[in-house]
């Protein structure tokens, strides 16, 4: 029997198959502007690897996740990160996930979700900042993360997305050295992240989700910041989708 | 299926308007108020009415940007807006205003509310604790029956003050009785519904009418209750939900939790159970026992406001609660800052799960707070995820 997890993101979608207890297929897309178009792909992508929905169990997850139909049941991102996280690493965790365009905090306590917390109704501090930053430098995220470990330490002062691009361009009107702009890019993300996690409440081990975590110079970076090694996991990226699927063998 | 009573309820919205605009036509004096700190016991035995004023619409609040700054929390904006806008009946139809210096955002409002109609702003004390405070709010107390006095040409007598003592108790007191029957688990009224009755009832011109409409809906409850008839099954999630007040239109956290599954059976905020808890001794001299139940309102605008927790504390024990719910509207600095201290109390102290959400009156994060809302009630589920 199959699970799937579906875990439908601002700006990829993740796709987790289980066959009984083997995790069997991984694979991400952009959400692009539909989640329901984004359903249909992921539907005939996964009937064309053999999968029979009618016979398996599918959980939906993420901003798109009333937008697929076949879906026997929607759980938040929250729950399926702390759930795909106990898989991964252990049932005790303080998780962050930078996602699209939220941030979210997780407490994990004996595999349950027992506290979390989310950035507000801003871009600031989640991977959409760093995407429309990296876009101005005209660089990868990658990359970016990459420069931002041999500029110097510098703070891009500004929380709003639009205002702290306006700095950017004045930083580099100034002559400053794009690596450092790099850098402060990167330390408006963690410690917008140092602030949530700590006004959270952070306890080891800090474990990070979400589409960074196979960054290594932004993981150094963060660990760096919050004072503790942050762990993470090449499959990281999938921990929503991951957790989903979990979810749904419990169904 | 809903009580039929709130038929009934919800139609007060309508009748209300047009009896505050039927009582100014026949010479009634009307006084407006904004806040459970506000004594209607005093505008009522100036023989004048006592209506709430609109303040949890997202509406007028655009035109209230013209004058307040933006970052200001929806609440204050709301008011201003509907007061400069001519659009809420009962701001229109108030001969005189009744302010507090409650928040600071607030107290700057006024300043400027206040150009519009005659207000009177009554300087609560910093602090609820000491025997100051208390001599301080009587005086306070003594300075609008004279403001009145002079605005109606009118005499407040000790006798006057009396019946309106006793009447307002008559009406705490039903609307305790009616926050009560929620307390059965399950329970019998949605937490939507308790709170439209307990805002609607706010804006009533004729305060007996109300009293004997809210008697019925709770005989009509009882009834249900004893047929076995209720708002939520016994598996949903009872909710106690705290910090800022709510009313028709600054409701989507009440709403978000109730369509994920959730019974909000208890609201300790002062749009809720929060003025209803301590009556007005009506032995006391009542000045006195005015300013006591008054000054023992536990908000936010007080330093401390330990008698929060203690309310918080016995509303989670009978009332039965899973999870605590901590509403604050952005830019409300002392329910902001509290809600830190609220948390550590709930989660520590009483052992439960508690989220703060925070956010205005517009629809900008509708989707945001229904991820907020559904992982939490996802937390309360006990069995673990794998």
């Amino acid at each position: 029997m199959n699970y799937i997890g579906i875990d439908i993101g601002s700006t990829a979608a993740k796709v987790t198959v289980f066959n009984d207890n083997a995790l069997v297929d991984n694979y991400a897309l952009p959400t692009g502007w539909s989640s329901v178009e984004t359903a249909k792909a992921i539907r005939t992508r996964l009937e064309k690897g053999g999968v029979d929905l009618s016979s398996s169990k599918v959980v939906a997850t993420g901003y798109g996740r009333i937008s697929v139909p076949y879906a026997d049941k929607t759980v938040t991102e929250i729950t399926c990160h702390g759930a795909g996280t106990t898989y991964l690493f252990g049932k005790n965790a303080t998780v962050i996930d930078i996602g699209g365009q939220d941030t979210k905090i997780i407490t994990l306590v004996d595999g349950k979700v027992a506290d979390f917390v989310m950035n507000d109704k801003c871009a600031a501090g989640t991977g959409k900042f760093l995407e429309l930053m990296s876009n101005t430098l005209g660089v990868g995220i990658e990359e970016l993360a990459r420069m931002a470990l041999e500029g110097e330490n510098i703070a891009i002062t500004s929380m709003c997305t639009v205002f702290a691009e306006s700095e950017v361009i004045s930083l580099i009107g100034a002559g400053t050295k794009r690596e450092s702009i790099a850098r402060g890019i990167v330390n408006s993300i963690t410690g917008r992240v140092y602030a949530l996690l700590h006004k959270h409440g952070a306890k080891d081990p800090v474990f990070l989700t979400g589409g960074l975590c196979e960054i290594e110079p932004f993981v150094h970076l963060l660990s760096e910041k919050i004072g503790t090694p942050v762990k993470t996991n090449s499959m990281a990226r999938y921990a929503g989708s991951i957790g989903a699927a979990l979810i749904a063998m419990k169904i | 299926m809903r009580p039929i009573v709130m038929e009934e309820v919800e139609a007060l919205r309508g009748v209300n308007s047009v009896k505050v605009k039927e009582a100014h036509e026949q010479g009634r004096k009307i006084v407006g108020m904004y806040c459970i700190f506000s004594p209607s016991e005093i505008a009522l035995a100036a023989d004048a009415i006592s209506v709430s004023l609109c303040g949890t619409s997202q509406d007028p609040i655009e035109e209230a940007e013209k004058e307040l700054p933006r970052n200001l929390c929806p609440l204050i904006k709301s008011s201003y807006g509907f007061a400069i806008t001519d659009k809420c009946p009962y701001f229109y139809f108030s001969d005189v205003l009744l302010a507090e210096t409650t928040c600071d955002g607030k107290k700057k409002m006024y300043e400027l509310m206040g150009k519009l109609k005659p207000m009177h702003v009554m300087n609560l004390p910093q602090t609820a604790n000491d025997e100051d405070s208390l001599e301080f709010w009587k005086r306070e107390m003594v300075k609008f029956k004279g403001f009145l006095e002079n605005q109606f040409n009118t005499k407040i007598t000790d006798e006057k003050l009396r019946d309106a003592i006793r009447l307002m108790n008559r009406e705490r007191n039903v609307m305790k009785r009616l926050h009560k029957l929620n307390a059965h688990k399950p329970a019998p009224l949605a937490g939507t519904d308790m709170m439209k009755a307990q805002w609607l009832k706010g804006f009533n011109v004729d305060k007996e009418a109300g009293i004997e409409l809210i008697e019925r809906l709770i005989a009509e409850v009882e009834d249900r209750v004893e047929k076995g008839i209720y708002a939520f099954d016994e598996k949903a999630p009872r909710i106690l939900l705290t910090g800022t007040p709510i009313g028709v239109g600054s409701d989507k956290v009440l709403k978000a939790l109730e369509e994920a599954g959730a019974s909000v059976v208890a609201f300790e905020n002062c749009t809720g159970y929060k003025g209803l808890d301590v009556m007005v001794d009506e032995d006391k001299d009542p000045i006195t026992a005015l300013a006591e139940k008054y000054l023992s309102t536990p908000c936010s605008c007080m330093t401390n406001n330990n008698g929060r927790l203690d309310l918080i504390r016995r509303m989670v024990d009978e009332y039965k609660v899973d999870g605590v719910v901590d509403l604050t509207w952005q830019a409300c600095h002392t329910y902001n800052i509290e809600s830190y201290t609220v948390k550590k109390f709930v989660q520590e102290e009483l052992g439960l799960p508690f989220i703060q959400i925070e956010t205005d009156y517009s629809d900008s994060d509708t989707g945001q707070v229904k991820v907020r809302v559904e992982a939490f009630l996802e937390t309360l589920d006990s069995r673990s995820l794998v």
